[in-house]
């Protein structure tokens, strides 16, 4: 997963996956079409709103708006009846549909309100822009709340847990030339550090260096471990193998020197700049190995 | 720039992360081998590669960039397109060469990586 949002974005996603009837309002004020203009004033005035549906026998009929009333008061009939000067031909939308089509209709049209039916044409709910508003801050806000709460838990460790030191110890077994799953370790890492709330230049730096250790694992070993140990003021990277061991280790650490088959050049690895870039991100980095026994990379950064 | 916005001015087919093309993007990486755009490429760019294998998406999402632009015809497997789905990676694809893309890219106000 990603890290959180900026909101504007995820807003504009939002439009995109919310459905109606999550952001509608379901308590609807109607009027009835033998209600008078005059009935329809009070209506508007004192529920502060700019237009309401028509209702008769539980049946959506038609729309009356402030628009039809200022026109009604301007010829003097207010005595008239809704049922005579409502808008008939009817914009509705369903339920499950969309918000992003009711974004389109509001900014093609410029309605102000759009009714919303069932299959049978009752009306089961209205929409207004500002209904969609509510409906994506609140959304956000749910969202931002969850990730929050994680954080939040995740970040009190340190501090709940007492001892002369505390650390978190983070371990992930890495199968040899296993490409599909290859970068599974530094990835989780990665989250769990978003997590506990460290800057997110120390994570992409430890996540740099964590996937390139993690890579030599999977193209060049016969299987090993990456373990991270995170204390409030330092976190560790070991990747350690089994085998087969680096035999000119001074050579290995030549920027653009690389022991890696073509075909797995061929998928864009061995530039031979792991160990190079593994040390422009890591504070210390120390580097033991020997033929036949295995391979032990250890990392350390600094968070202080 | 949106990612949206980068996919229809350049007619590239969307074959993942469709649900968040709404990244803003204002520079872009391209490089085929993978140690260079972990250490070039920065966060919220697009990547630009002829690479279109799984790993891809995983430096994508290490990096958080915005999107892959996958050129040379070349098509990612499923496993590549789930992935990508799974980590809100958008990949896109060209049947142009790299540097056409980058080219077009640069057309549309988008720089190197700083």
């Amino acid at each position: 997963m990603k890290a959180m949002p900026t909101d504007i974005t995820r807003a504009q996603e939002l439009v995109y996956e919310l459905k109606i009837e999550q952001v509608m309002t379901r308590e609807v004020i109607t009027i009835a079409p033998d209600s008078s203009m005059g009935d329809l004033k009070e209506l508007l005035r004192v529920n502060r709103i700019g237009g309401v549906p028509v209702v008769e026998d539980g049946a959506l009929v038609g729309i009356i708006t402030m628009e039809n009333l200022i026109k009604a008061m301007e010829t003097g009939e207010l005595s008239a009846i809704v049922g005579d000067k409502m808008t008939t031909k009817l914009q509705t939308m369903r339920a499950n549909d969309s918000v992003i089509a009711a974004v389109s209709l509001f900014g093609q049209f410029g309605y102000g309100r759009l009714p919303v039916v069932d299959g049978e044409g009752g009306l089961v709910g209205i929409l207004t822009p500002s209904d969609i508003v509510r409906g994506l801050l609140r959304q956000i806000e749910v969202e931002w709340h969850a990730e929050e709460i994680r954080r939040y838990r995740a970040r009190h460790i340190f501090e709940d847990i007492e001892s002369d030191q505390t650390g978190l110890i983070l371990r992930y077994r890495v199968k040899a030339h296993d490409f599909s799953r290859g970068g599974e370790a530094s990835a989780k890492i990665k989250r769990a550090l978003e997590r506990l709330g460290a800057h997110p230049r120390i994570v992409r730096r430890v996540a740099v260096a964590a996937y390139e250790a993690e890579m030599n694992l999977v193209i060049h070993s016969h299987g090993g471990e990456i373990i991270a140990e995170i204390c409030p003021e330092r976190i560790e990277v070991t990747a350690v193998d089994r085998g087969p061991g680096i035999a000119d280790v001074e050579k290995a650490l030549e920027p653009g020197y690389s022991t890696a088959a073509a075909w797995v050049r061929e998928l864009g690895f061995g530039a031979g700049m792991g160990f190079t870039d593994i040390r422009a991100c890591a504070d210390q980095m120390k580097l033991n190995s020997e033929v036949g026994v295995g391979t032990r990379l250890e990392l350390c950064f600094s968070l202080r | 720039m949106t990612v949206q916005e980068i996919a229809s001015a350049l007619s590239l087919e969307v074959f993942a992360g469709a649900d968040h093309l709404s990244s803003s993007v204002t520079e872009g990486y391209a490089s085929d081998l993978l140690s260079c755009v972990l250490a070039g490429a920065s966060d919220g760019s697009v990547w630009v590669t002829l690479q279109a294998h799984v790993n891809v998406v995983a430096v994508a999402a290490l990096l958080n960039l915005s999107c892959v632009i996958v050129t040379e015809g070349r098509r990612p497997n499923q496993e590549c397109q789930v992935k990508a789905n799974e980590n809100g990676i958008p990949i896109l694809l060209s049947n142009e060469s790299t540097f056409t893309v980058v080219s077009q890219l640069v057309q549309l106000g988008i720089g190197g990586c700083k």
